[in-house]
């Protein structure tokens, strides 16, 4: 009985084996535009006319793990990468094919030069942009402390105002992305130390991050206490187990395009030094492995193209990174989102900070020890002096071994960003 | 059997009563224990949106097939369902041939490094396959079987291998070796007494490892979503970024996640358990 | 043929295939834990031990392994015993305790999830009932009992069915003759279990246990899911070094540090549980 099954087996698979080859597509391999909707819309409508495209969103684990096996076994089947800044920053820029010659590029000189990763030719386009602000169900609203504009928030009045929600419906309705998935480096980063300390790395112990850390504690009080579990918080304001939240813009968008009428968009808080904020990029690169390089290099200027960046809009919640006039009817995630943004870029007192640069493959490593600060002091409530004196010396010797200099809103550095 | 028990006084009938609702009501609660979680699942994947977001929850269906027909539409999804079978089913194939010989040798012989070999089976399973990933990609790619689904029913077959060599030696040291050796002394040699006599009464545990190597193969993911890339299975088609996904379409996507697996346990659960072993003579 | 190459030639399968898709990247992959890239260190160990999260999620890898391996260990048996001794409807209900096998970890993470949620079914329920006025908040950094528990519920849900299809197959082995002479010489139910049961199963027990052994600790999608970042394990320790921090050779270490956990309770199963070569009647 086991003879014919296995006979049949084996001939199978010569079939399977022989059918494998021959391959005309471009394989675009993304870390980007990953929930199943998003993914189909990039398939129909923004890679529609670029030809044979196959668009494969993976996880980071696979998508690192795959990228690294075609550069080692050195033939590969990825004809285009999508990922973000921080992904290409952690490769070698020599897996990567110099895209100078293309003349691409964004809009943003400032993101230009990021995508040199420190060569002098572009290692990836930049592709598209976000942010982080922050989001607010309608019935939040009637609690905003007095005198308070929802648009030129402090981090004051945003404690304020979570604290007077919890005290009207009985539970905390702030929401931060504090889960496994969640993205609350980029809070810390980007949002918190700049507001508070005008710097990242240089201002890390310093006593103004000392009383940036108590905000937080401040802030973590009024915060829903499930917040630990959230990553991605339009599932939160959708469920009302939340009122008032801070995410990525993509991460927010479900909630506006589901509820339009429901929520607000608004800028990220200021604290005693400014409004920090700070910019997400993703781009798409090639490596050296691709099969095709003409079909991969057409990919990518198909990707830039203004009429690709507004469906990309569409379809992902980033924002084109070329000069392009937006039409009227975008989604109301878009819509919302946008209008935040430039409110809080053109705020008077604006402190926009940069990605982190020049980290190489210890870009992780630095995202860790903000998460590790948070979950020590915030989490399990040790001394704030203690753990940032603790934490201080594993962000001194990353930035040593990476002799990354310092970025905005940091003063510049000669050599290595010196932790103070 | 029910002599005895009509012999016995009332009040033993009575507590053997008892002891009957006891039993039935334990065998009520523990199915519920399996299904309700699933119900809720059922309940989210037929809601819409809105339903699935609300507060407090249904616990009656409202029967909107919107998340299904998302993924009923989404273009490629037979061909990846297709993938996916045939995946599991050589992976099913292979390692009950190449695991089970390996189990009744285990069982049956006292041999020189019997312990080590069992326990390099073991360790299989005690190392995270995302770590082996890579190399084994890389080998993939050289080799030339990259992206094609023999090449990915390799690996799951490892995964699945301890459970076949496992259960099948479990199984065959639970059957006395005097049968076996009956059986030699009526004139079959090892094989054929092996085919009439073993084989019956060990089909339950080839069936459980079946269900094993097809289930193990059908929930991975990693090595999947690494090592294909035209021939991309379900799992890694769809699935892989289910978590990243709004609720409803989540939902949807765990529950055809879970279908097929429970229709092919379904098939397969006769022989499961099956009553021609021993028990029954 | 020669008997005393007997067992050599049937392992020989499982051996070739296991060295070529296990051991050979497993090597590969062991080597980067004790390099760092000019040489021979324990650099990588010494890391990941230091590490302030380490103990914590050791910790919590064994805490979960003993809360919930013995109550699955329990659970199983029972459902076994209890399917063995069924007469009617045995295919149905052996079939509903078997579903949870096909549920992949992930699927039972969003199910699980779904259920303790704070607008999820439990509060619900009992908003629905009038036991709660608004809903709690289960998974909180300030409830880690209920975080251990929700964790704890899930994973018995989850991967009871796995011990569960073992010991059935492995029941079903034992002689029906044996529990007959027990009732005859007045055994009790529970003795009959104690000294006929237990003793035949030790085969299939062995393989159950050091299977869910293994994979426990080894478990991480249903931590994550319920336990969001309030309670590392091991296992998502490893795979934080090998995707987020790119530092393969930290991973490698502590899936290492993992494996040998594994190999020293797999050593003590084996040992406690010795199967004699093939059942005696």
């Amino acid at each position: 009985m086991l003879r014919p099954k296995l006979a049949g087996a084996v001939s199978g698979l010569a079939l399977l084996v022989s059918a494998a080859s021959a391959q005309a597509e471009v394989l675009f391999w993304s870390t980007q535009a990953k929930p199943v909707e998003e993914a189909q819309a990039m398939r129909e409508r923004v890679l529609a006319g670029a030809g044979e495209v196959d668009y494969q969103p993976n996880d980071a684990g696979p998508w690192i793990t795959r990228l690294n096996a075609e550069l080692e076994a050195g033939s590969g089947s990825i004809g285009v990468l999508g990922a973000l800044h921080g992904d290409f920053s952690a490769m070698d820029p020599e897996d990567l094919v110099n895209l100078g010659d293309l003349g691409l590029g964004s809009a943003s000189d400032t993101f230009n030069d990021l995508a040199k990763l420190g060569t002098d030719d572009l290692q990836y386009i930049p592709w598209m942009q976000a942010s982080y602000i922050m989001a607010a169900n309608k019935k939040a609203l009637e609690h905003l402390p007095d005198g308070a504009d929802i648009n030129a928030l402090t981090y004051d009045q945003l404690i304020e105002w979570s604290a007077s929600v919890m005290e009207a419906t009985g539970e905390a309705k702030f929401g931060f992305p504090a889960g496994p998935q969640g993205l609350k480096h980029r809070f810390f980063q980007g949002y918190l130390y700049p507001s508070y300390t005008n710097g990242v790395v240089r201002t890390f112990a310093s006593d103004k991050a000392v009383t940036a850390w108590e905000k937080m504690r401040e802030l973590w009080a009024v915060t829903n206490p499930g917040s630990t579990n959230f990553s991605f918080l339009q599932e939160q304001l959708l469920s009302e187990d939340v009122w008032i939240a801070f995410d990525h813009t993509s991460r927010l968008a479900g909630a506006f395009n589901e509820r339009p009428d429901d929520f607000v968009a608004f800028p990220a808080p200021a604290g005693p030094e400014g409004r920090g904020f700070m910019p997400v990029i993703a781009g798409v690169a090639i490596p050296k492995t691709a099969p095709d390089m003409d079909a991969a290099k057409a990919l990518v200027a198909h990707m830039l193209k203004p009429e690709t960046q507004i469906a990309t809009l569409r379809a992902t919640n980033f924002f084109p990174v070329v000069d392009v006039a937006l039409p009227d009817d975008l989604p109301p995630s878009v819509q919302a989102a946008g209008a935040a943004v430039a409110t809080m870029s053109a705020s008077a007192d604006a402190n926009p900070g940069l990605l982190p640069a020049g980290l190489g493959d210890k870009g992780g490593e630095f995202n860790r020890v903000f998460v590790d600060t948070f979950e020590r002091i915030v989490l399990a409530g040790q001394p704030i002096e203690a753990v940032l004196d603790d934490q201080k010396k594993t962000l001194a010797r990353i930035m040593d071994e990476t002799g990354a200099p310092c970025w905005a809103p940091d003063a510049p550095s000669e050599g290595a960003c010196p932790v103070e | 059997m029910t002599a005895a028990t009509t012999d016995l006084v009332e009040g033993g009938a009575n507590a053997r009563k008892a002891g009957q609702y006891v039993y039935i009501a334990a065998v009520v609660l523990l199915c519920a224990w399996v299904l309700v979680p699933l119900y809720f699942l059922l309940i989210n994947t037929l809601s819409s949106p809105e339903t699935v977001n609300a507060y407090p929850k249904r616990f009656i269906p409202e029967f909107d097939l919107g998340s299904l027909t998302f993924f009923a539409n989404f273009a490629g999804i037979l061909t990846a369902l297709k993938n996916s079978v045939l995946v599991a089913g050589l992976t099913m194939i292979m390692s009950i041939t190449i695991g089970a010989p390996a189990g009744y040798a285990l069982s049956r012989f006292d041999f020189r490094g019997k312990e080590l070999f069992r326990l390099l089976v073991l360790l299989t399973r005690a190392f995270p396959l995302p770590l082996l990933a890579l190399p084994l990609a890389v080998m993939f790619i050289r080799v030339g079987i990259d992206d094609t689904i023999f090449g990915l029913a390799l690996v799951h077959t490892t995964l699945a291998i301890p459970f076949a060599v496992l259960i099948t030696f479990s199984l065959f040291s639970g059957i006395p070796i005097e049968l076996e050796e009956a059986a030699w002394t009526l004139g079959c040699n090892r094989l054929t007494a092996f085919q009439k006599v073993i084989l019956p009464l060990v089909l339950p545990g080839i069936t459980a490892s079946a269900i094993f190597a097809f289930v193990i193969s059908w929930n991975e993911v990693f090595a999947a979503a690494v090592l294909t890339i035209e021939n991309r299975t379900l799992t890694a088609f769809l699935l892989q970024n289910l978590d990243t996904s709004p609720l409803h379409l989540k939902f949807a996507g765990g529950f055809i996640l879970v279908v097929p697996a429970l229709i092919f346990i379904f098939a397969v659960r006769k022989y499961l358990f099956a009553m021609w072993g021993i028990a029954n003579r | 043929m020669n008997p005393r190459l007997l067992p050599y030639l049937l392992i020989a399968p499982v051996t070739l295939f296991l060295c070529l898709f296990f051991l050979y990247p497993f090597v590969l992959v062991a080597q980067q834990a004790f390099s760092n890239g000019s040489g021979f260190t324990l650099d990588n160990f010494r890391d990941v031990t230091s590490h302030w999260k380490f103990p914590i999620s050791l910790r919590n890898t064994f805490l979960l392994a003993l809360a919930v391996v013995p109550i699955q260990l329990a659970l199983s048996l029972l459902m076994a015993t209890m399917v063995n001794r069924m007469k009617r409807g045995r295919d149905l209900i052996l079939y509903i305790w078997t579903i949870p096998l096909g549920i992949s970890d992930l699927a039972a993470g969003i199910i699980w999830l779904a259920i303790f949620e704070q607008s999820g079914f439990l509060n619900s329920m009992m908003g629905g009932l009038g036991l709660i006025d608004s809903p709690t908040t289960f998974l909180s950094y300030s409830t880690p009992v209920m975080v251990f528990v929700a964790i704890m519920l899930a994973e018995i849900w989850r991967a009871t069915a796995i011990m569960l299809v073992i010991l059935v197959a492995g029941i079903g082995l034992i002689p029906k003759e044996y529990y007959e002479a027990g009732e005859v010489f007045g055994a009790t139910p529970w003795q009959r279990f104690l000294k006929i049961t237990l003793p035949m199963l030790r085969p299939s027990l062995q393989t159950a246990l050091v299977l869910r052994v293994i994979m426990a600790f080894e478990v991480f999608a249903v931590v994550s899911a319920l336990g969001g970042t309030l309670f590392p394990v091991l296992m998502g320790e490893t795979y934080e070094y090998q995707f987020r921090l790119l530092n393969s050779g930290a991973a490698a270490a502590i899936a290492l540090v993992i494996l040998a956990i594994s190999i020293a309770f797999t050593l003590i199963i084996l040992r406690v549980l010795r199967v004699p070569k093939g059942a005696t009647i």
